[in-house]
This record gives structure tokens, sequence and C-alpha cells, in this order.
């Protein structure tokens, strides 16, 4: 166990640092240090300015130099990379100066919100949806379930989101009936669970049920094999209820690719639910990074993409324990 | 029967052995004959009703693709004609669907059914390319990968893992903004750069796949045979190997289309695909949520009914599509 979390780690490490390459270099190929440059010059500012302002930046430096100041293994003056990665300093952003990590920190409730609420919802009607198809195989709930997954799996997250917000703001508050929150509302859980509960259910059943298409097809389909399984037959033939069956014998093998997907899905997630919080005006991680991305600021987009892909490779390192728990024989190392 | 399919047998999957026991019955009663997987697997997909359905909505849409001229003639008006007194009222806001403009106009007055048509070209062109490109270079890798092991296989799965733990939009996003300024021939914004960047964060999972069944079949007897013969390595990755891998990649390709038909719309959605004044569904769903609470709710829902109509209807195809070659589930597609 000791061995297969430190091969581990170290396999994400590699991960991470070919991340940052990846965007360091993104960003010195494209308009990125120009860009930065002229947009904080303002639009009056001569060439000298300009370049004045690139190199009080340092990004007239090539971006190999560059990265050495972010890694912190080439000591700089320079604020925005003062103290470098190993340090655990993410740097400040290049347009107003603030801590990165601080960024991150205050955006990071709100994406967690999202995906904490979306998560047990999907889960819960997935789950559901795809056991009931199963068991009652060819019923008319598992033709209602599965054409209903179907419908949700083929939409694509911004039109699921934006005709809530068309049927379910906008329609309804026009009518006299204000049930939903306006796009654009957001309440931390802290000041008051109910409202931050309200504001939410919108972008929750957006992503909620996109994501649980695909699980009840995957535990309809997982468990219709299960069924098949000789084990299943003893355990019914012993004159064990068939509820044990199902849920004992059953489900328990059905689970694995469910969390496999249910690791996947929270993973990108806590990177930022870039659509979904677009759509409804939330100003988590997926939001941050698309207007970061915007505006080239670099410390801000690294940030973001190293706890992005943080989030990644947690997860699947949390899929493949889950795996060894639910599965005995499967060993890790 | 005659079919324009390739009738070389998949080795090793079985399909011939899965059948219906009413076709089983029926071939008893008739002559014998002997059928190739291929000729069966499309006996299944012809008797499968929603398959069938399916695949006549898929020919509508491409019809519709096709005839978007036709569309234009008969209401006469242009794809990118703007109609500044009848399409838009006083306030300069879009006039809702009636008699001349049937699904209404967009915010610059042109009319939004010949936009929906011509849009169907780009999806389904971007579609099936990008697919293309996607599955192609997942299977020439995967096949390399998998047959010579070792090292490459190590570096390319390493690789692999690294692109499935991107952050999708952010990165494609940035690259977006790469070619803005420095475009690489033909890789410019616009089309080629949204095929490339769906085909370069597509192929890891096709790769996956192909390596996974690869590993398998390498080991078969056959494939020695071959080697003591004398065959080189291209030969019994492309010629003796690759045949195997036609009815999974069938399938995955049907499945991976609406995959990419929601990819490009939501790049364009996010204003980094199509340029305009082209017709897309994604772009043009992307215009309207600046716009459709204050009224034009039509600008919203006709692009996304025909985005959601196009993907739904290849979901359908390509689940009747799997079940045909693969009707015990086998591949776990």
């Amino acid at each position: 166990m000791a061995r297969f979390l430190i091969r581990r780690t170290l396999q994400g490490l590699l991960v991470l640092w070919l991340m940052t390459v990846t965007v360091f270099a993104i960003f010195f190929l494209g308009p990125g240090p120009k860009y930065v440059a002229r947009v904080l010059a303002g639009r009056q500012a001569s060439q000298q300015t300009v370049a004045l302002i690139a190199h009080r930046l340092h990004l007239d430096q090539p971006w190999y130099a560059q990265y050495f100041h972010f890694l912190g293994v080439e000591p700089t003056e320079l604020r925005h990379w003062r103290g470098g990665l190993i340090q655990g300093n993410l740097g400040y952003d290049y347009y107003n100066n603030q801590p990165v990590l601080k960024v991150i920190l205050s955006a990071l409730p709100i994406t967690l919100s999202l995906v904490f609420g979306a998560a047990i919802l999907w889960l819960i009607m997935g789950l559901s949806t795809g056991i009931v198809s199963a068991v009652r195989t060819r019923s008319i709930w598992d033709r209602t379930f599965t054409t209903t997954a179907l419908f949700f799996y083929s939409m694509a997250t911004f039109v699921l989101g934006l005709l809530f917000i068309l049927i379910f703001y906008s329609f309804l508050t026009n009518h006299g009936i204000p049930i939903f929150a306006a796009p654009g509302s957001y309440t931390s859980f802290t000041t008051n669970p109910l409202t931050w509960a309200h504001d939410l259910i919108l972008p929750w059943f957006t992503i909620a049920l996109v994501s649980a298409a695909t699980y009840t097809r995957l535990i309809r389909g997982s468990m219709l094999d299960v069924f098949g399984e000789d084990y299943i037959r003893t355990a019914r033939s012993k004159g064990m209820t068939e509820r044990r069956v199902i849920f004992r014998h059953n489900l328990r093998a059905s689970l694995t690719p469910v969390v496999t997907q249910f690791g996947l899905d929270v993973g990108v997630l806590i990177g930022g639910a870039i659509i979904t919080e677009q759509i409804f005006g939330l100003p988590g991680l997926g939001w941050t990074s698309l207007h970061a991305v915007a505006a080239q600021d670099l410390p801000l987009v690294m940030g973001v993409v190293i706890v992005a892909s943080a989030g990644v490779i947690l997860a699947n390192l949390l899929v493949d324990i889950a795996y060894a728990v639910l599965d005995p024989r499967v060993r890790l190392h | 029967m005659s079919i324009n399919i390739p009738t070389s047998p998949p080795v090793g999957t079985g399909t011939a052995l899965a059948e219906s026991s009413a076709e089983i019955e029926g071939l008893v009663e008739k002559k014998i004959e002997g059928k190739s997987p291929w000729v069966l697997a499309w006996r299944r997909l012809r008797r499968d009703r929603a398959a069938m359905i399916a695949l006549g909505g898929i020919i509508f849409i491409v019809a519709l693709a096709v005839f978007a001229p036709v569309v234009a003639a008969i209401t006469g008006h242009g794809n990118l004609q703007q109609f500044r007194t009848t399409g838009l009222d006083a306030t300069g806001t879009p006039v809702g669907p009636n008699g001349t403009f049937w699904f209404g106009t967009d915010d610059q007055g042109r009319d939004l059914l010949v936009r929906v048509a011509y849009g169907a070209r780009v999806s389904l062109f971007v579609g099936v390319v990008a697919t293309a490109v996607t599955v192609v270079g997942g299977t020439v890798i995967g096949l390399a990968a998998g047959y010579f092991g070792k090292i490459v296989d190590t570096i390319l799965a390493r690789f692999m893992d690294w692109l499935l733990a991107v952050p999708f939009l952010l990165f494609a996003l940035s690259l977006f903004s790469v070619v803005q300024t420095h475009p690489i021939g033909p890789i410019k914004p616009g089309l080629p750069i949204v095929i490339i960047v769906l085909g370069f964060f597509g192929w890891a999972s096709v790769g996956r796949l192909v390596r996974g069944q690869v590993l398998s079949i390498r080991e078969k007897e056959y494939i020695e045979a071959a080697r003591a013969l004398g065959a080189g390595p291209w030969r019994i990755m492309f010629i003796d190997i690759l045949p195997n891998l036609l009815a999974p990649l069938i399938v995955y390709s049907t499945l991976l289309i609406p995959v990419t038909i929601v990819g490009e719309a939501t790049l364009s959605f996010l204003g980094v695909g199509v340029e305009p004044p082209t017709a897309d569904w994604g772009q043009m769903i992307g215009s309207s949520s600046a716009i459709f609470l204050y009224g034009p709710w039509w600008y919203l829902v006709f692009p996304s009914a025909a985005l959601l109509f196009t993907t739904l209807a290849f979901n359908l195809f390509g689940d009747g599509v799997r079940d045909a070659f693969d009707p015990r589930g086998a591949l776990g597609l």
C-alpha cells in the first residue's frame, strides 16, 4: 500500500509537471506576453511603454527563464513569481496583483458546492433508475428510464442549462411564479444554507441530469451482466430473498464501473464546471479559468490548471483504492 | 442480399454464435448458408426499429444540410441576408416565428430557419471529419503502443493518461489563441483548429481501447505464424491485427460522432469555434444566450432543438449498431 501510494504520487507529480510546462509553452507561443503588456500599458501607450512593462514583468525573457522563476529554482525579485512553486507559492495575477492562491481559494467553495450537490443528485437519480431498469427489464419503467437517459445523454450541457433558465426562470417568473433564483445569484452555505440550495437548484440539475444518464446506462448494463453469473443463481437457489440478491450480491459487483465513472466525473468537475458556471454566472474555478484564459493571465491559468489536474489525479487514485475495497480480488501494487 | 460492406470475418469476437433463436429457426427451415458476421450484424440492425427510426432522423439532417440552399430558395431568404426592416422590430429586437420567417429571425435580422439548415452543414462535417481523425489517429497510435510494447508502450500509455487528465476546454481555448497569432500553415482559427483540437484531445480514448485489444491479439498463434513466415511489424499490425478491431471501431466511431458534434458546438458556443458569419448551431446558441431572456426565445430554442435532434439520432443509431455487432455486450463499449 505504501509503495503503491509513493509510486502513484510520483506519477501524479510527473503529470503535474508536464501540465505546467505545457501551459507555459502555450502562453509564450501564443499572444500572451504581448497581449498582457499592451493591456496593462493601456490603449494610448507608446511602443516604448509597452516594451518597458513587458521588461518589468520579465515577459521579454525567454520562456524557460520565466519557467525557472515560476518554479522558484532561480530566485527573482519579480513579484509575480516571488518564492516560486517549490515553496508553495503560486504567484500573483498580472492584472490585480492578487495572490493566485487567494483567488483560487475564494472560487473553490462555489465549485465545490456545485459539484457536491450535483453529485448527490446524479448518484440518486442514476443509481435508482439504473437498478429499477435492470431488475424490471423491458417493463414500462425500464423503457421510460432508458429513453429519458438517452435524451439527457444526448443533451449538450449548455443547451440544458439555457433551456432551464428559459423555462424555469424566465417563463415562470414572467408568469408570476418566481420560484427559481435568477442566474448570477449565489449565497454561500455559511450565510444561509436554504438560500444557498435555492440558488443552486438549476445548476445542480443541469449537471446532474446530463451526468445521471451515463450512470443509468452503466448500472443497468453491468447489473444485467451480473444477473447472468452463476453465483447469482446459487444465491437464489439457496432461497435468498430477491432483495438481498439484488443489493448484496449483484449491486456490489456492478458498482465498480460506476466508481470509475464517478471518480472521473468528480475529478474533472473539481477543476471547474466551466460551461455550467459560465451560463449561471457562478464565479467558481471554471468561470475564473475561462476569464483568465481570455485575459491571458498566466499565473492564474497556471494556478487553476494545477488545481484541476491535481483534482483529476487525486480522483483516479481514490478510484483505485475504492476498487480494492469493493473487489477483494484487486490488490494495490 | 447485396451489401457493400467488407466481408472479412472478425476473428475471435464470436458474434456469429450469438444469434437469436428466431433467426436460427429461420435458417433451419430455409437452406443453410454461411453468413459472415457483417451480414448478420446488418440483419440485426435492420430489424432494430429504434435504430431505423434514428437512421431516418440522420438522413433527414443530412438532407437538410445538403439542401440548405433549397430551403433558402423556398423562403426567399439568403443565409447571410439581413432583413433590417422586416426581420427586426423598431427597437432592433428579432421578430418571432411568423408567415415570412417560420423560425423567426436572429439578432441581425437573418432568417433563423435558413441559418439552422446551413448550421447542419458545419455540425455534420466536423462531426464526421473530426471523428475520422480521432479514430484513425487513435487506431494507429494504439496499434503501435500495443504491438511494439516496452518503452514505446510506456511512453505512449503515459502520454494518453496525461491527455485524458488535461482540462480539455481550457487547453482548447489556449490553443485557439496561439493559432490566432501564429497560424501554422492551414492551421488557423475556424474549422481547421476545431477539428485538430477535437482530434488531439479525443484520440487517447480510442488509443486506449485499441491498445488493450492489441495486447491480447498479439499473443495469438496466428500472429506468431505470420512472424515466422517473415511478415514485418507493419504488415502484422495493419493486415493481421487491424481487421479484428473493425467491429469495435465501427461501433465506437458511431457513438463518437454525437460526442464530437457536441464538442464542436461547445467550442463555437464559447466563441472559439467556427467564425461568424458562418451559420453554426453552437455559435447561434451562444449569441442567443445574451438576449433570449428579453424575449426572443426562438433564437435559443430552434438551434438547440436541431442540435438535440441530431445528437439524439446519432446516439440512438449508435446504440443499435453496438447491439447489432455485439449482442452480448462483450466489448463493454
